[in-house]
């Protein structure tokens, strides 16, 4: 299945949940918010949710800023 | 004598400069420039994670979370439904419920859109976050953010980055009569006097990234701004004789030699 994370195509297995999605990318789990299709998706929920086709992931932390 | 403790929605912290966490030219130079400033609480940004750099680690594995509270922004948000979806990201990320709500109406002058502002702030209150609003440095704006239920008033000093001062103290003064709230300024200083006349005007707290981040020597900036803010509040609280026009003699006017 396709699926966009962070405004890039890519393609991810049937099945995949937001953690293992994190593992791929080597991101942590702590101090990110995951966001599908424009809802938050819960910390609690990154081991169950499984990602859906077409689905546009947004994964943001915190960066520099005033 | 240390200066009173700064309250923000029940929450007592020692210092009353808070610092931005922007524009460091290394994260091992902006650790040192947050530790000589003495901030407990340090702002950040909500950012999409860049894929391609996952690995190299990122800059709050540089900062000790028992040491500072971390203040999310919005910024470069321009709209009200953008700040928002900012802060609902930020309390997921960060599990914290305190945010710098700034929502901007220009990108020349970086000013705030205080019409969307007060959408979000009513919209974020209402989902219990603690608001920090970045505003403009308008009294009827900031009484309107304190009835919203606000936890403090951010006006500007002068535009983000200017380093212009503080450009308008007297509504400052009347923003300070006016509202409740702790009163901080953000924005616009850029050296040390301006946080010590912000802080002798009675401000609660000031916020500040590029007057430390861009001076030449950023860890003796963040050590002087410091100083800058301890010796305001110490002025202000200590209470400045009056203004005169004429002289008042601080020798005996008696028994002088020869009369």
């Amino acid at each position: 299945m396709n699926i966009t994370v962070n405004g890039e195509q890519r393609s991810a297995s049937n099945g995949t949940t937001i953690s293992q999605l994190l593992d791929e990318l080597q991101i942590p789990q702590t101090r990110v918010a995951v966001e599908i299709n424009l809802e938050i998706a819960p910390k609690a929920t990154y081991g169950q949710r499984t990602l859906q086709d077409g689905d546009r992931i947004e994964i943001v932390h915190f960066v520099g800023g005033g | 004598m240390a200066p009173g403790k700064l309250t923000i929605a029940g929450r007592e912290f020692n210092s009353r400069l808070m610092v931005g966490t922007g524009k460091y030219a290394t994260n091992e130079q902006m650790v040192a420039a947050l530790e000589a400033s003495g901030a407990e609480i340090i702002t950040v940004a909500v950012r999409r994670v860049n894929l391609a750099e996952m690995g190299k680690g990122c800059m709050l594995d540089f900062i000790d979370p028992k040491k500072y509270t971390l203040l999310p922004n919005t910024a470069a948000c321009y709209t009200a439904e953008d700040a928002i979806r900012t802060c609902r990201l930020a309390r997921e990320a960060g599990l914290s419920d305190m945010v710098k709500l700034e929502v901007l109406g220009d990108e020349k002058t970086l000013f705030p859109d205080n019409e969307e502002l007060l959408k979000a702030a009513k919209v974020l209150v209402a989902e219990g976050f603690t608001v920090l609003p970045y505003c403009s440095d308008d009294v009827i704006l900031c009484k309107k953010l304190e009835q919203l239920g606000c936890a403090a008033v951010m006006p500007l000093a002068a535009p983000i980055g200017s380093g212009l001062g503080i450009r308008n103290p007297y509504n400052l003064k009347i923003i300070m009569e006016a509202v409740s709230v702790p009163v901080i300024v953000d924005a616009g200083v850029g050296t040390a006097s301006d946080a010590a006349l912000a802080m002798e005007l009675g401000c609660d707290g000031i916020l500040m990234n590029t007057a430390i981040a861009g001076a030449k020597d950023p860890i003796a900036m963040a050590r002087a701004m410091k100083l800058g803010v301890e010796a305001g509040r110490l002025a202000f609280e200590a209470g400045r004789i009056p203004k005169k026009l004429y002289a008042t003699a601080s020798s005996p006017l008696t028994d002088i030699i020869g009369s």
